[in-house]
């Protein structure tokens, strides 16, 4: 499935010629093993999907390549200008830029004042030049975006590009950098399934003119549509590599989880009376993310209503209300038909909210302090003290039933809860938020980077609770979580809640569109319109 | 090459043989800069000694140092956990002061069981109401507390000197800038008959005792680890935030204030502009040599008392500068913070994997 280099290119005569070659990569973390002796060929003008879970190393590799990390073990020889293939000194991200080597990282590194030109244009001209030939660099850049099918305004700050276009502008300071090895880590995490499209078709051409492109994903879909050559990785190691035409997606799933997956499904069943109410609710904020405009939303007993969107549409938003953390400018929401007037966290939970939050490290738990203080941080000033002193037997109590109940691995309850792996540390923090059987439950993104089993286990508690008469309210951009939990699901889209459609009527296509904002009931607003800066 | 590899939880004999090691290591140190003097080492270790430990006198001399070390001490420590810096202890001990000397030179005519706890607790309020203000600012405006009770403290020196200079100048001075003395009612009792150790020592160790205990078992104390550890999380978990760092403003103002009162009616007796050597910055010192621990802070307290007082005995003995307490400290200072790295992290010695093919 290798497609042929393109004929202007300056070293044509080597078609199918090896761009890039990793040989035993070992790269170790205190008793983590990330890379375990991995292997990895990738050659001019093919496309390589690296599938893997979080954790199972592709990013270690990666940055590996580009000299961030350097490997305890194993080389990495890439193409020169003619085809030969040099070993890579390691460790040095310019040696890596030198060999044709461009990343386009998950998080953009692009400074959000300067033009995309500025932006690609940074730190390849010589410091004691006085005048810079910007001339030169855009007809090189006009010259790439026609050759690439790449257009992108490079004359206005790059803060006010969509997240799609300053991915281009991405794209676009490796090629002008001559990149020969293009790696993109999670090109899509941040992009609607529109803008994915119109990534993948951008890397097609690019691979047609010869360039080697390598992108890391953990999405089976994309894996699928995008790619000529698909490895896969799991908990370090290299466990499979094979064309991706003919390639079974199921087959490749167990691979990248190594065993079959059972998906959940949850059963269908009577909604019960009303448990939150929300009616033209607005939040106001200094930006997209933290603004929630006019939101109307019914969640019954029982109901899982999925909340589905590209990150940073004003998520957070209705996660922070209803966490208790920001209040309404305008707009009730009721609780159990009772109006709520207290938006605090303490008063929340008290009123039967059970909370997860997007960031665990950084607002679901202290990472100092140990398993049993963090199940009991929200009950601190309640049920866990006793004339203002701590009631430390009751909580290493409650910290035991909740390590035995969800199987939470740690050294016991007086462990510092840093020390728990991320899924461990979210077990803890569900545990917290369903005691006491909360009338709802607010998730946001409750399985982001989390292993397989834990995923599962953590989306068995939340049906179990919603099995118990819950109603749940479950933020996530992982439309595979969205489709497999929800009843109903509605989607933000600059800041608007759209209505909760039962899920059985909605496909992929039909959510991706009102991801992008261009459902009906959001009027015919163009994908790419500019955010506000 | 080495590299730092993260331990796990270290354990309590290490994290408390690590301090000790530190202040044993800066005294070793110390004998670097005493041989570029040209002192006998061995005479001025002894001298040391000698002079810190080597009498009753010389000890009490040491618990004497110490006293106003543990309050500004727990001061810091508390502070710090909350991670608000207060930097500002110094300027909070001179208020301490001068309202210990408002309330005890003859204002309230009291016995002396009502006019201690109220030349003390009139100190610890001022101290107080000294840091509400910047942990006030702090909480609602993002103002930097560091800036802000740093330079307080040359405020509250000029604001001293105005006052002793006019208003509450000693007319029985012969023009010394002094405050008028406290009555003898308003004196903190002596603990050793013939020496300078007074009941402010126990009021030092009893603060401590009260503060571990608070940090330990109250939610107050869970709040404020809380609060400095992750302030996102415990505003998450419905913790007040604003309100805990402004409570543990006041409680460590409160402690450096009932510093400077126990200075003047403890020692002093009046107020000076001399009243403090820099109590209130070394009682950051003596914080972090304790890890931010309230019981540590004591030890901590004695051993930088005991360094001073050395020194002192050891400067006239072999005749070099009594500023090499002041280095041994920092050396102590510098010495505790690379054991606490090296509590957290263990060094490993690795070939680098050689380059290439």
């Amino acid at each position: 499935m290798r497609r042929p280099a393109a004929p202007d290119d300056a070293v044509a005569e080597v078609p199918h010629a090896i761009a890039l070659e990793l040989r035993g990569i070992t790269k170790r973390f205190g008793p983590l093993l990330a890379n375990d002796g991995i292997d990895l060929t990738l050659h001019r003008g093919e496309i390589l999907a690296m599938l893997g879970e979080n954790g199972a190393g592709k990013t270690t590799l990666m940055n590996i390549l580009f000299g961030h990390y350097t490997a305890d073990a194993g080389t990495v020889r890439v193409a020169d200008a003619a085809g030969r293939l040099v070993p890579l000194p390691p460790g040095r991200p310019r040696a890596a830029l030198a060999a044709g080597i461009g990343m386009v990282h998950q998080h953009f590194t692009l400074a959000e004042a300067l033009s995309g030109l500025d932006n690609i244009t940074l730190g390849t001209e010589p410091l004691w030049r006085l005048r810079r030939r910007t001339d030169e660099a855009r007809d090189r850049l006009e010259r790439l975006m026609t050759r690439a099918g790449l257009a992108v305004d490079l004359d206005v700050p790059v803060g006010s590009l969509t997240v799609g276009e300053r991915q281009r502008v991405e794209i676009l300071k490796a090629l002008y950098r001559d990149a020969r090895v293009l790696i993109l880590d999670e090109p899509t995490a941040v992009l609607t399934p529109a803008e994915s499209d119109g990534l993948f078709a951008v890397l097609r051409a690019l691979a047609a003119q010869g360039l080697a492109i390598a992108f890391i994903s953990h999405k089976l879909g994309e894996v699928v549509a995008g790619s000529d050559r698909v490895a896969v990785l799991r908990a370090g190691r290299k466990v499979a590599e094979r064309a991706t035409a003919g390639a079974d997606r199921a087959d490749l799933a167990a691979l990248m989880v190594g065993r079959a997956v059972a998906p959940v499904r949850r059963a269908a069943r009577a909604p019960g009376p009303e448990v939150l109410a929300l009616e033209g609710v607005s939040v106001t904020g200094p930006d997209l993310r933290s603004r929630l405009d006019r939101a109307d939303l019914v969640v019954r007993a029982g109901e899982i209503v999925g909340v589905a969107g590209v990150a940073g549409n004003g998520q957070a938003a209705l996660a922070r209300l209803l966490f208790g953390l920001a209040r309404p400018a305008a707009g009730t929401v009721r609780l159990q038909g009772r109006t709520v007037n207290r938006f605090d966290p303490r008063d929340v939970v008290r009123a039967g909210i059970g909370r997860i939050p997007e960031d665990r490290h950084h607002e679901g738990a202290v990472g100092a302090m140990s398993v049993a203080e963090n199940v009991a941080i929200e009950g601190i000033r309640g049920p866990f003290q006793r004339f203002g002193c701590l009631r430390r037997r009751r909580m290493a109590a409650r910290a035991l039933d909740a390590i035995e109940a969800y199987g939470i691995r740690c050294p016991g309850p007086d462990a510092p809860i840093r020390l728990l792996s991320g899924g461990n540390m979210q077990k803890v923090i569900i545990a917290r938020a369903l005691d006491g059987d909360p009338a709802l439950i607010v998730a946001a993104q409750p399985t982001r980077g989390l292993d397989v089993g834990a995923v599962a286990e953590i989306h068995r508690r939340l049906l179990d609770a919603s099995g118990r008469g819950a109603g749940i309210v479950l933020i996530s951009e992982d439309l595979d979580e969205v489709f497999a939990l929800s009843d109903r699901i509605a989607v933000m889209a600059r800041a608007r809640l759209s209505a909760a459609l039962p899920a059985d009527t909605l496909d992929r296509t039909r959510l991706g569109l009102m991801m992008a904002g261009q459902a009906a009931e959001l009027g015919p607003t163009p994908v790419r319109e500019r955010r506000p800066a | 090459m080495i590299r730092l590899e993260p331990r796990g939880v270290p354990s309590r004999g290490l994290a408390l043989a690590v301090p000790v090691a530190a202040a044993l290591a800066a005294l070793a140190l110390a004998a670097v800069p005493l041989l570029l003097a040209g002192a006998p080492l061995g005479r001025a270790y002894a001298a040391m000694a000698e002079g810190a430990l080597g009498s009753r006198f010389a000890l009490t001399e040491v618990l004497t140092r110490a006293t106003p070390l543990i309050l500004t001490g727990l001061a810091a420590a508390v502070a710090f956990r909350a991670r608000l810096y207060n930097i500002g202890a110094e300027g909070q001990l001179y208020v301490g002061a001068l309202a210990a000397v408002a309330v005890g030179a003859g204002t309230l005519d009291w016995p002396t069981p009502l006019l201690v706890p109220a030349v003390l607790g009139a100190g610890a309020l001022a101290g107080a109401a000294m840091m509400v203000g910047p942990a006030l600012a702090r909480v609602t405006l993002g103002a930097d507390e560091v800036v802000t009770t740093l330079l307080l403290n040359f405020v509250v020196l000029l604001l001293v000197q105005m006052m002793i200079e006019g208003p509450m100048k000693d007319p029985m001075s012969m023009g010394w800038p002094q405050s008028e003395p406290l009555i003898d009612a308003a004196t903190l009792p002596r603990l050793v008959e013939k020496t300078r150790l007074h009941a402010g020592l126990l009021v030092a160790l009893a603060a401590a005792g009260l503060l571990h205990g608070l940090m330990a078992r109250t939610v107050a104390g869970f709040a404020i680890r809380a609060v400095g550890e992750a302030p996102a999380a415990a505003r998450f978990a419905g913790l007040p935030v604003g309100g805990t760092l402004v409570a543990v403003g006041a409680l460590s103002g409160a402690l450096a204030g009932l510093a400077g009162a126990g200075e003047v009616a403890g020692v002093k007796g009046f107020l000076a502009a001399d009243l403090s050597p820099g109590y209130g910055y070394a009682g950051i010192v003596v914080a972090m040599l304790a890890g931010l621990s309230p019981l540590g802070t004591v030890a901590a307290a004695l051993f930088v008392a005991a360094v001073f007082v050395g020194a002192d005995s050891m400067s006239r003995v072999v005749n070099v500068s009594s500023y090499i307490a002041n280095l041994i400290v920092a050396l102590s200072l510098i010495a505790v913070l690379v054991a606490g790295v090296l509590t957290r992290y263990r060094l490993r010695y690795a070939r680098r994997p050689a380059a290439g093919a």
